[in-house]
């Protein structure tokens, strides 16, 4: 089945082109449109899935392929090649994709149903899935990154789906403002990833991730030029998995259907940046800066992220910044060398995130559009089915064993103490203490409590069995999905092996020796303490969120106001926003607008020119005047040449 | 080679049949200038199909004696990137044509004659082997493209068509000086021979001493330079867009500003190598500047059409860092940037005429929620915009990333850093265009002067179809095209290669 792996993305180029070609006008029925683009996704799981038993048969040495199937750029000396590569990551990677991607497309026939755009929606959706895939499967870094500004399109068409929607944040007033800032600041991360591979090129002479891979395996760490290209490919992956300094789109970005956020911006676009760095492995094993950097990158965002998480009313927010805090664990693994735990995080968090976007999609929907959590309350009564799963996907991103996020995000904490620092681990506790805090302070919020809501207008009821089933599936992922990836100690311990790091040890073989970490320590004291603690602080942010909104009180509102300095702080983002409006946006604009163009380019350079012209004209009239036909001018103007040239004869 | 002179011809003589249809039918007129055309194009793709594309040199050469005391003849033939821009020309055309059923509405016989004597100059300029011929040529364009400007343009058109035709001929004057003191230069190690053949010249030339070939370079350069326009000679092209009519942009965009880009690497690279090596940093230089301060001068304009114009600046520079990189990548990919650019462009200048037809202004304030009106046209708008954004998968990322590639990757140029900041051009283009789009096509439909648009007419889908369907192929299967110009590329940097360094991975086959 693995050579028919082009299958896997031809399926929903061909539902992008019948949806989005003949949707509106012929097929019509929203039935046969969903019908068509989920099975289109649903295909391709098919096919992935086939291949993913065809290489656990095979030698775990020998479980890469690559499958050509055409060539795209060709000159010179420079060779492309559409070609897919086939392995164990970039299988997990497809999984999940068409995976996910298909339980999503069976929710939004139910969520999106009656909406005018309801072919539009779909025919992107699976445009998505394309871009998606060739981005994971590609066997070079330019099919990527063709996959990489694919889905980074695909992800601006539908955040600004609804065009005609008004979406608040700090300078946009419209969706359509929220999709352009997205886009534009991913092209800031892509800058890095364009000049990133023109120096691989120079250096390796290839794009091709076996080939490089290989080259790399053989160099010594500690160049110059391998941190450059390194730290612009971490350029890309900050635009792509909104981590510091480019992650402020992502927040905007949940202007787009609720589908969409959990589809692109949780379960499977934003973990690419993770992806490419996962792919190139060996190349970052070589450079201790790029690692020091993200990992200081990923904690940092990861920190902060959870504590604006905190003071958010939206529950999309909530989710968003969410996203961004475990992007920044996954990016703590990767620089600390853990590459497996973030392959895991990723997946376990595609789980669980999905779940809870898909969650707060049923809720906006049963609430009649509304997202403020200060205006929901006790729909566990209304809406049961959505409740349990949510309640679900929030305790396993809080880390509670025996739930999936708990032993991916332990694993990723465990790894910071282990190649990183004490300080490392504490730092991601207590981001992960805030995420446990704040995620049942909305779970709370939202289905507990007082009926906040105006029962006039509001009539909270379940969703439909389309959105629920979804949902039941997720739940059952994000149930036992951790035990892919159960930790050696623990399952050395209960005799259940750690299939998920056994499959992808030859991946990593390489960065691995470069790094030359122990594969695994002998003594599991440590470990089983750290567990116990950041089992413990997660229980400890669960207990204050319960104290604080379980049951109304004016404890939180107290809370703000004594704290008001850090609650604006908190509030305001960071006013990251601002900064970056009053340091880049608006300069660059002003200096455009007032000197390039209406001084440079009007007043300098066509007032030249211009005056050029003028001064032709204006000679011509003096000269004319010259001739004015009177003799005795003539006479003098001669006389006058006369001196000059015999002046010139005798004296120059 | 008789196909060759139809495509060249054809043309001329719908000039001439234009003129025998009584001026009251313009029916007439319109269509059979628009069968015309397509019937050219049609002879310029069985062209296209009969060009061996493994041959690195001219085919299809014509040498017909013309003005034997100065040896000029009517010389004519075709190599890859030839062949690419004829094409491109004739595709072009009844795009054009078509569109201006729309557009032009008063003293239809002479625009037609005129339009028809525009392709047929264009043609020749891209086919001339010979220096004389080029000469008529290039000079011959100036007259219809000013009075399409001068008559059919809009409210400032005669400064526009004025400024248009002053900036080219002060170049071109001293173009025609460096011809007559090329030709001098040969006649005095050749007995006296004056040639104006370009078949001798172009061996002969590269054999001048360093002098000689600057002062050439740069009178040359100048000339081609101003049509691209390199920064800082780009002022004439936003008045010249903006007053043209929306095909005139069209042909501007699509064809006229590819003889700028053509001359550069078919004169200045191909025959004063030693000078080209001397000024690359500078063109690369310029080029900077010219996608960077284009980009951001496009991206504070108000009118949508200065707007397009602008990023035309920016765009083209792209291929001119592509020429000054003289890598294999960076001229293949400044030639199909010049046929990229004139798609994308060419289609954005359409999509704004037709808003421009519907609503009489070109002000991005008075639009706002457009595609709820006009959907279809959103589409096909949308795509127009990525093209030109440089969306990978579509026809200008191939350009702008072998440019850049190359330039990045070549030995004559002295750093890495013109490729490095012109990337950044990657991230403005999405600035201006996404900002342009959002304001015009997303948020609610408010004003009541929108309320009523009608979407795409057939014959509008007709002009912007096929400009998808080469979008989407160029952006896809770039080899179908970029093969023609492969070898004689290679041929030409194989050359420049052993000229500076002595050797080349590119065998220099004869």
């Amino acid at each position: 089945m693995i050579q028919y792996i082009y299958l896997v993305p031809l399926f929903p180029l061909i539902g992008f082109l019948i949806v989005g070609l003949f949707g509106k006008k012929y097929l019509k029925s929203e039935t046969l449109i969903g019908t068509i683009a989920s099975s289109a996704i649903g295909l391709s799981f098919i096919v992935a899935c086939a291949a993913f038993f065809q290489l656990i048969g095979e030698n775990p040495e020998q479980r890469s392929h690559i499958v050509p199937v055409f060539t795209w750029i060709q000159t010179g000396a420079l060779n492309i090649n559409i070609a897919y590569q086939v392995d164990q990551l970039s299988i997990i990677y497809t999984l999940i994709i068409t995976g996910i991607g298909t339980l999503i497309h069976i929710y939004s026939a139910g969520y999106m149903h009656g909406d005018k755009g309801f072919p539009r929606f779909f025919a992107y959706l699976n445009l998505f899935i394309f871009m998606m895939l060739n981005l994971v499967l590609a066997d070079n870094l330019l099919l990527t990154f063709l996959g990489w500004e694919g889905v980074g399109l695909c992800s601006y068409l539908l955040i600004g789906f609804w065009y005609d929607r008004k979406f608040e944040g700090s300078n946009i007033v419209w969706t359509g403002d929220a999709a352009k800032k997205a886009f534009i600041v991913n092209r800031i991360g892509d800058f890095g990833v364009l000049i990133a591979m023109f120096l691989l090129y120079q250096v390796f002479g290839t794009l091709e991730y076996d080939s490089i891979n290989q080259q790399a395996a053989s160099m010594t760490a500690g160049g110059g030029m391998i941190t450059a290209i390194t730290l612009l490919l971490f350029l890309g992956c900050t635009g792509k998995s909104a981590q510091i300094p480019l992650g402020v789109w992502l927040p905007d970005a949940m202007a787009g259907p609720t589908p969409v956020s959990a589809l692109i911006h949780a379960a499977t676009m934003v973990t690419a940046g993770i992806f490419l760095i996962a792919r190139n492995a060996t190349l970052f094993a070589l450079s201790h800066e790029t690692m020091a950097v993200v990992t200081g990158i990923g904690i940092t965002t990861a920190l902060v992220a959870a504590t604006v998480g905190i003071v958010q009313n939206d529950i999309k927010k909530v989710l968003a910044y969410s996203t961004v805090s475990q992007l920044g664990f996954m990016f703590v693994a990767l620089g600390v060398g853990a590459w497996w735990a973030a392959v895991f995080h990723v997946m376990t968090h595609a789980f669980f995130k999905a779940l809870l976007f898909l969650g707060s999609g049923s809720v906006i929907h049963g609430m009649h559009e509304e997202q403020d959590i200060q205006k929901m309350g006790n729909l566990k009564k209304y809406m049961p089915t959505t409740y349990k799963t949510f309640l679900i996907g929030t305790v396993a991103i809080a880390g509670i064993p025996p739930l999936s996020g708990f032993f991916s995000k332990d694993e990723i904490l465990w790894k910071a103490f282990d190649n990183g620092s004490p300080i490392l681990w504490a730092v991601g506790a207590i981001a992960a203490f805030c995420t446990a805090f704040y995620m049942f302070r909305m779970m709370f919020l939202t289905f507990h409590g007082k009926e906040r809501f105006d029962h006039h207008h509001v009539h909270p009821h379940e969703s439909p069995l389309s959105m629920t089933f979804p949902l039941m599936v997720l739940a059952v992922l994000s149930i036992f999905g951790g035990f892919l990836g159960v930790p050696y100690a623990l399952g050395h311990f209960i005799g259940v092996p750690n299939i998920l790091e056994h499959w992808l040890e030859p991946i990593f073989a390489n960065a691995d020796k470069i790094l030359g970490h122990a594969a695994h320590h002998e003594n599991h004291a440590i470990e089983y303490g750290l567990m116990v603690v950041s089992t413990a602080i997660a229980s400890l942010g669960i207990f204050i969120a319960y104290r604080l909104y379980y049951s109304e009180s004016s404890k939180p509102t107290e809370l703000a106001q004594k704290l008001s300095g850090l609650y604006k702080l908190l509030w305001n983002k960071y006013f990251v926003d601002e900064i970056y409006q009053n340091l880049f946006v608006s300069p660059i604009r002003d200096m455009s607008e007032k000197f390039l163009w209406k001084i440079f380019d009007v007043k300098i350079i066509d007032g030249f020119i211009n005056n050029t012209a003028k001064a032709t004209g204006h000679s011509g009239e003096y000269i004319r005047k010259m001739q004015s036909g009177v003799a005795q001018n003539y006479a003098v103007y001669m006389l006058v040449g006369i001196i000059l040239i015999v002046g010139y004869l005798v004296f120059g | 080679m008789g196909l060759l002179l139809t495509t060249l011809f054809l043309p001329l003589i719908g000039a001439a049949g234009v003129m025998f249809i009584g001026k009251h039918h313009t029916k007439a007129i319109e269509r059979f200038s628009l069968i015309l055309s397509i019937a050219t194009f049609i002879v310029s793709v069985i062209l296209f199909l009969q060009f061996d594309s493994s041959n690195p040199g001219f085919q299809f050469v014509m040498d017909i004696p013309w003005i034997a005391s100065i040896d000029a003849g009517f010389r004519i033939g075709a190599d890859g990137m030839t062949m690419l821009l004829i094409v491109l020309t004739t595709f072009i055309m009844p795009i054009a044509i078509l569109s201006s059923f729309d557009t032009i509405h008063k003293r239809q016989k002479e625009y037609y004659i005129m339009v028809l004597l525009l392709q047929f100059g264009m043609t020749g300029v891209f086919l001339a082997l010979d220096t004389f011929l080029f000469y008529v040529f290039w000079e011959l364009i100036l007259i219809p493209m000013y009075f399409i400007i001068g008559i059919w343009g809009g409210k400032d058109k005669i400064y526009a068509a004025l400024k248009f035709f002053l900036y080219t001929l002060v170049g071109s004057l001293l173009m025609l000086v460096a011809i007559v003191y090329l030709g001098l230069a040969y006649a005095a190690v050749h007995d006296g021979m004056f040639t104006m053949d370009l078949l001798k010249l172009r061996e002969f030339a590269p054999t001048l001493d360093f002098e000689a070939q600057r002062w050439l370079f740069l009178a040359f350069a100048l000339s081609f330079c101003i049509k691209v326009p390199v920064f800082p000679l780009h002022t004439w092209l936003p008045d010249a867009h903006v007053q043209a009519p929306t095909p005139g942009s069209v042909i501007l965009a699509g064809v006229l500003l590819k003889m700028g880009t053509y001359g550069l690497i078919r004169f200045n690279m191909e025959m004063f190598p030693q000078a080209m090596f001397h000024y690359a940093d500078m063109l690369a230089l310029l080029a900077v500047i010219g996608i960077i301060y284009g980009a951001l001068v496009a991206m504070v304009q108000t009118d949508i059409k200065k707007l397009v114009a602008y990023s035309s600046v920016s765009h083209l520079g792209f291929v001119v860092l592509g020429i000054a990189s003289m890598t294999v990548e960076g001229i293949q990919g400044a030639i199909i940037q010049m046929v990229n650019h004139g798609l994308s462009t060419g289609m954005l200048f359409l999509c704004v005429g037709m808003m421009y037809e519907r609503r009489h202004t070109r002000e991005i304030s008075e639009y706002g929620g457009i595609t709820k009106v006009m959907p279809k046209f959103a589409v096909l708008f949308t795509i127009a915009m990525l093209a030109s954004v440089g969306l990978p998968g579509l026809n200008g990322f191939v350009g702008e990333y072998l440019t850049l590639f190359g330039s990045f990757q070549s030995k004559f140029l002295s750093t890495t850093w013109y490729s490095i900041l012109s990337a950044s051009g990657v991230i403005f283009a999405a600035v201006y265009l996404l900002w342009m789009f959002q304001r015009v096509m997303f948020g609610t439909n408010d004003n009541p002067h929108n309320q009523h648009l009608k979407d795409l007419s057939k014959r509008e889908y007709a002009m912007l179809i096929p400009m998808v369907i080469f979008i989407v192929w160029i952006g896809v299967y770039p080899k179908s095209f970029m093969q023609f110009s492969e070898n004689s590329t290679k041929a030409l940097v194989g050359k420049l290669e052993t000229l500076k360094f002595g050797t080349s991975a590119y065998q220099i086959s004869k």
